[in-house]
């Protein structure tokens, strides 16, 4: 595959997927900054057809100094921070578990996984449903059994419902990747350690965690990158009320509730800019842990 | 002081018998090897003397006290594992500190040790490398660094030089021997090469099946092996093994006789045969030969410079005294 020849047909046989990739990416962000500094409001009879005002740099300013600006940026951060924090801290302690030799092994793993083959949708029905209705909800019940009055899960503790939610979620994702992760720990590794006088914790601490680091880089990585755009869980449960009211959340409302596509263009691209940082300051973080 | 004794120890794994009631002293300062075919228990044995598996009956005695349950690492041995187990997220030199670190030594005694197991292994030069970045060889010396730091009462050796190429093994193997008569600490090496097993031991441990076929020294082995297995398995080439009417002249149901102890010529001796292949290493050449109504092939070894070829007619004279007489169940007679 070294020749000039078989290199130059290998580019013309992926030209049309990198082409598609690109349109796919390209389109919707141009059409995004294009309308961002736009004045469109359909409601009032704005259309492409009869022509855009040019606004400059309005929509981008009304957009931040939104009262709603700030705290959905603080939400979004929360949120995803939560999230990670729950999912590595769970999914480290619970791929050890899964890694003992156990019976019915595989059926368990099976089991662990489905969480996160139910669509973000219907887990976020199920649990305000069936979990944190305060009436006929289980943890209403379980509260009751116990005596105490039932939370009103949604309302009074709606930012940790909602990580718990999502956390129930991701949990699943992020068990798989440290449970293949802790299985390519060489056993040998473990009994030298062992042989050197480190108890149990410390092998954890010592060789464990420092093993499983790479794969904790790419849990958060992965992760913070759909924990930034979660949508369908707030929609469902709370529907941006009781300050769950996250970035993409209020990027959705300026657009179709106050159908203004001009103002949510410029938030969009504030979401945009608010990935990147995040991924940077990820990345720099992390990142010595993918190239050692 | 390094003494270890086991005593009626048996190891089975669910229905497997790996380890039938086995009996061992070893003394301290003397280095021991376990060797035997893939399979015959040697590492099994060395990792119920480390602890890192539960004897199932037995007993296992370090230093004269009775150690059957203590914890890997409260017995004071130390082990290089035959993939070095190296920890690959730290250098050489916290690698090799490890130990004393869980031993909560003091900053300045890890560094003299350190510093020390660096000089006396050569590992300064890479000291703050990670083991990623050191060839097989390297790392092997960090493994045997981060067991001597320890100073423990003895070292135990799984396959050590199976990963290394052949001539680093040679260098290796010599490295291991000079460290063993500097530190003069009881080492237990385990190894399927029995090279490595002549060239290294002051006692030698056959197994085969779990048992222990014979203890000695390498040349014990090597003149009178107690059974037709320890006779095959010690010696490069193989020992020949010859049955039938041969052995009945020497009132033996089988007779062995090593390649080295045959003497060949072109005209006269009481065996011939046609050479099949000859290997000529330079030194020494190895030939096999066929058709001789002996054992087949044959295997003879002569000086580098006699000069047989393929399908050549060949005469032997065996060595009387150095034919090994076996009984009907292999075992030596004589």
């Amino acid at each position: 595959m070294a020749t000039q020849h078989s290199r130059s047909a290998a580019r013309l046989m992926l030209a049309p997927a990198v082409i598609l990739l690109l349109g796919w990416m390209l389109v919707p962000l141009t059409m995004t900054l294009f309308f961002s500094f736009k004045k469109y409001l359909p409601m009032r009879g704005d259309s492409m057809a009869n022509g855009l005002d040019w606004v400059g740099f309005a929509n981008y300013t009304r957009f931040v100094t939104s009262s709603s600006f700030w705290p959905s940026v603080q939400t979004t951060l929360v949120i995803v921070g939560g999230v990670l924090i729950i999912t590595v801290v769970f999914g480290v302690l619970l791929a050890i578990l899964l890694d003992q030799p156990m019976w019915g092994q595989g059926m368990v793993r099976i089991f662990v996984i489905a969480p996160f083959f139910v669509m973000p949708t219907v887990s976020a029905l199920v649990w305000k449903n069936m979990f944190m209705d305060p009436v006929n909800g289980l943890l209403a019940h379980l509260w009751k059994f116990f005596g105490a009055a039932p939370v009103e899960w949604l309302s009074q503790a709606s930012m940790p419902s909602l990580i718990m939610i999502v956390s129930w979620q991701w949990l699943p994702f992020a068990t798989l990747i440290l449970l293949t992760a802790i299985q390519s720990l060489d056993s040998e590794q473990l009994e030298a350690a062992e042989m050197d006088g480190a108890p149990a914790l410390k092998r954890f601490w010592f060789i464990i965690l420092p093993h499983l680091s790479r794969a904790i880089t790419i849990v958060i990585l992965i992760q913070t990158i759909f924990l930034l755009a979660i949508f369908a869980e707030i929609f469902v449960t709370t529907g941006g009320a009781f300050g769950t009211k996250t970035l993409s959340y209020l990027i959705f409302q300026r657009v179709l509730e106050s159908q203004n596509v001009g103002l949510g263009s410029a938030g969009g691209v504030y979401a945009i800019i608010l990935a990147n940082i995040v991924a940077l300051f990820l990345m720099r973080i992390v990142g010595k842990n993918l190239d050692a | 002081m390094g003494q270890i004794t086991l005593n009626q120890v048996t190891k089975t794994f669910g229905d497997v018998n790996v380890i039938p009631p086995l009996d061992l002293e070893i003394n301290d300062g003397e280095f021991v090897v376990f060797v035997g075919p893939s399979g015959c228990g040697k590492s099994t044995l060395l990792r119920l003397i480390a602890g890192l598996e539960d004897v199932t009956s037995g007993m296992i005695q370090i230093d004269g006290s009775d150690a059957t349950t203590v914890p890997p690492a409260k017995r004071g041995l130390a082990m290089v594992f035959q993939s070095y187990a190296l920890y690959p997220h730290m250098s050489v030199r916290k690698n090799i500190a490890f130990p004393l670190k869980m031993a909560k030594m003091d900053q300045a005694e890890i560094d003299r040790r350190v510093n020390n197991a660096a000089s006396v292994l050569n590992l300064a030069d890479y000291i703050d490398r990670r083991p990623g970045q050191l060839s097989g060889g390297q790392r092997q010396r960090v493994a045997i660094g981060r067991a001597i730091v320890r100073e423990p009462a003895a070292f135990l050796f799984d396959e050590p030089l199976s990963n290394l190429d052949a001539a680093l093994r040679v260098g290796m193997r010599l490295e291991i021997s000079e460290l063993h008569k500097r530190l003069d600490t009881t080492m237990i090496y385990v190894t399927h090469d029995q090279v490595e097993a002549m060239t290294m031991a002051d006692k030698i441990v056959v197994l085969h099946g779990g048992v222990i076929e014979q203890v000695g020294s390498p040349l014990e082995l090597y003149q009178s092996p107690r059974n037709t297995f320890v006779a095959g398995f010690i010696g490069s080439p193989k020992m020949n093994f010859i049955e039938g009417a041969e052995a009945q002249k020497y009132g033996a149901h089988t007779i062995g006789i090593r390649p080295e102890h045959i003497e060949v010529s072109d005209s006269v001796g009481p065996w011939q045969g046609v050479v099949g292949v000859a290997e000529h290493l330079g030194s020494d050449t190895f030939f096999h030969i066929h058709d001789s109504g002996l054992a087949d092939p044959l295997t003879v070894r002569a000086d580098g410079e006699v000069g047989f070829s393929h399908g050549d007619r060949i005469y032997m004279t065996p060595r009387e005294d150095r034919i090994h007489k076996f009984d009907a169940q292999g075992m030596r007679i004589g």
